[in-house]
């Protein structure tokens, strides 16, 4: 059967709808390379011209003198250390409740689940707090906390794929001698490859982009992360320096829409296999 | 098997269990009882009985920002849900740069709600100036308009991916069966590719009413909940009540606040996911 022609009409107003969508991104570009004195209110739509061109100069202030560096050492510490011990522990954590029927396994499942639709308000004093108390409010332990309360999603996405493994090849393994250890590293983690991907990817959006968390756990005259960065810029007294925050929401945007456009596939997938059982 | 993992249970759950504890099931628990409770820090709690709820339901700016939330995520899961379905309509049939749009309509989910709200308020800022409105700061209406567009930029794109998805696994068979019947395309549409979907249209609606309500960072980077609260979100409105207003009654009445919101984006949750799921067909 012939497919339709769909109308090129459409194909031109989803171009016009593509550029509105990535013109607000440009509009930050064409700010950041302005001098200071450039930036206002009502000429945020103008492109820089040879006087208010400012070359990069923003962009150094702001890697410099505005700590986004720093930030941004911050940020990727807190996501990877996050991530990398969320895929660890909750993809064991989610193979034993499977697998091991017990009512452990059922109330830590059910308490999974229920977790994902806890608001955050609900538990941030209390969070904060305890945070305090027990020392993990330093960016080298706060993945601790990101794995308590990331963990409700991700043994949830895993264990719904561990239930598709037949259990047949792991217990041939065992009959070999494999004991679990070996069984969950040799062959249940190998199957569970794409999964983790997907978890990762998810995680790693929530990880990276947080603001009150990480704004309520840290101290944030020693620690910021990016999001803190961006909003204490805003948030202090005093004129806000446009020129350097402009640049900075560009060195947040530009790593990300590379990252995507590296892992385009990857995303999208983990995006999907996220909504599957929901 | 079972009975050899069993044995396992401190290396396999334990870690996991333990970060559990610490980071929702504890602050929870504490959560709840703090409601009951006036304090300064988790230390000092005198219980009270319900009066943090009564003084909750009280206060103005709570109830108002109630209805706003509740205004605010008609809406937009409203929006999001049709533009993503007709995105994805359209970009499942073949259109010319269907790879190109599909990742330049994702792309905002990567940037973080403080980072959108700050671009997307130096943009709305400059287009009232120029039709010579009042900013942000003094506009209720627009950043009410803003919000809605700001999130709409950020989420049809996701929706969208988990619609093409959907829509992919309708089976050709199916439309071509529906087609020789004589189905005209909007028959086809309504009658086999919505329903086939169902699941899809399930799980967007969920998370874009609980989006909707739990909305934080871009409230505050956009608007602040300004002019004078009048944009302030319920979880806003939670943080503000907890960290912005001094005297010691006002975390007790935040905690509380908090398991009213709590308890609706439950109920809400319960009520959509049973309305849904029982329009799904079984393949």
């Amino acid at each position: 059967m012939a497919k339709k022609k769909v109308s090129p009409v459409w194909t031109v107003l989803l171009g016009i709808l593509a550029v509105l969508y990535v013109y607000p991104v440009i509009m930050i570009l064409f700010n950041s390379l302005k001098k200071e004195t450039a930036i206002s209110t009502s000429t945020a739509f103008q492109l820089p011209n040879a006087a208010s061109f400012n070359g990069l100069s923003n962009y150094l202030d702001a890697l410099g003198a505005k700590g986004f560096l720093q930030s941004f050492g911050y940020s990727l510490f807190i996501t990877l250390s996050s991530v990398a011990l969320i895929l660890l522990c909750c993809s064991m954590c989610a193979w034993y409740i499977t697998r091991v029927h017990s009512g452990v396994s059922r109330l830590m499942y059910l308490l999974c689940v229920f977790s994902m639709v806890v608001p955050f308000q609900m538990v941030m004093f209390t969070l904060s707090q305890t945070a305090d108390q027990l020392k993990l409010n330093t960016p080298w332990n706060i993945c601790i906390i990101y794995l308590g309360f990331g963990a409700g999603l991700a043994v949830f996405m895993f264990s719904g794929f561990v239930k598709g493994i037949p259990l047949e090849i792991e217990e041939a393994a065992m009959i070999d001698g494999c004991n679990p250890v070996q069984i969950f590293f040799r062959i249940v983690v190998p199957i569970l490859k794409p999964t983790m991907i997907s978890v990762a990817i998810l995680q790693a959006m929530w990880v990276w982009n947080d603001y009150l968390l990480p704004t309520l756990v840290l101290d944030i005259k020693k620690y910021r992360t990016i999001p803190m960065l961006i909003q204490y810029f805003r948030g202090s007294y005093g004129r806000v320096e446009m020129g350097p925050m402009m640049a900075c929401i560009m060195l947040t945007v530009l790593p990300i829409i590379v990252f995507y456009l590296a892992c385009q596939k990857y995303i999208i997938e983990g995006v999907v296999a996220g909504a599957v059982k929901g | 098997m079972e009975k050899t993992l069993k044995r396992y249970f401190p290396l396999f759950v334990l870690p996991t269990l333990a970060a559990f504890i610490i980071g929702f099931i504890l602050p929870f628990g504490e959560g709840l009882y703090l409601s009951l409770c006036r304090f300064t820090t988790v230390g000092n709690a005198k219980f009270t009985g319900f009066s943090n709820f009564i003084a909750a339901f009280g206060d103005e700016s709570f109830a108002h920002s109630f209805w706003f939330t509740v205004s605010f995520a008609v809406v937009n899961t409203v929006l999001i849900n049709v533009a993503a379905f007709a995105v994805a309509l359209l970009l499942t049939r073949g259109i010319k740069g269907t790879n190109l749009f599909r990742t330049v309509f994702f792309m905002p989910n990567l940037i973080g709600g403080i980072v959108l709200g700050y671009i997307w308020n130096i943009l709305i800022n400059c287009l009232l100036s120029i039709v010579e409105q009042p900013l942000l700061q003094l506009n209720t209406t627009a950043g009410y308009w803003g919000m809605i567009v700001l999130t709409a930029w950020q989420q049809v794109g996701y929706m969208m991916i988990i619609y093409i998805a959907g829509l992919q696994n309708v089976s050709p068979d199916l439309i071509e069966a529906a087609q020789i019947d004589g189905a005209s395309s909007w028959k086809t549409l309504f009658s086999v590719k919505i329903p086939m979907v169902m699941p899809s249209i399930t799980i967007c609606l969920f998370l874009t009413i609980t989006n909707s309500f739990k909305l934080f960072d871009q409230n505050l980077a956009l608007t602040g909940g300004e002019p004078n609260h009048a944009t302030e979100m319920l979880a806003l409105n939670i943080y503000n009540t907890f960290y912005a207003r001094s005297g010691p009654q006002w975390k007790g009445i935040g905690q509380a606040k908090a398991v009213v919101f709590f308890v609706v984006v439950v109920i809400i949750s319960l009520i959509q996911l049973g309305a849904t799921r029982s329009k799904e067909v079984q393949q």
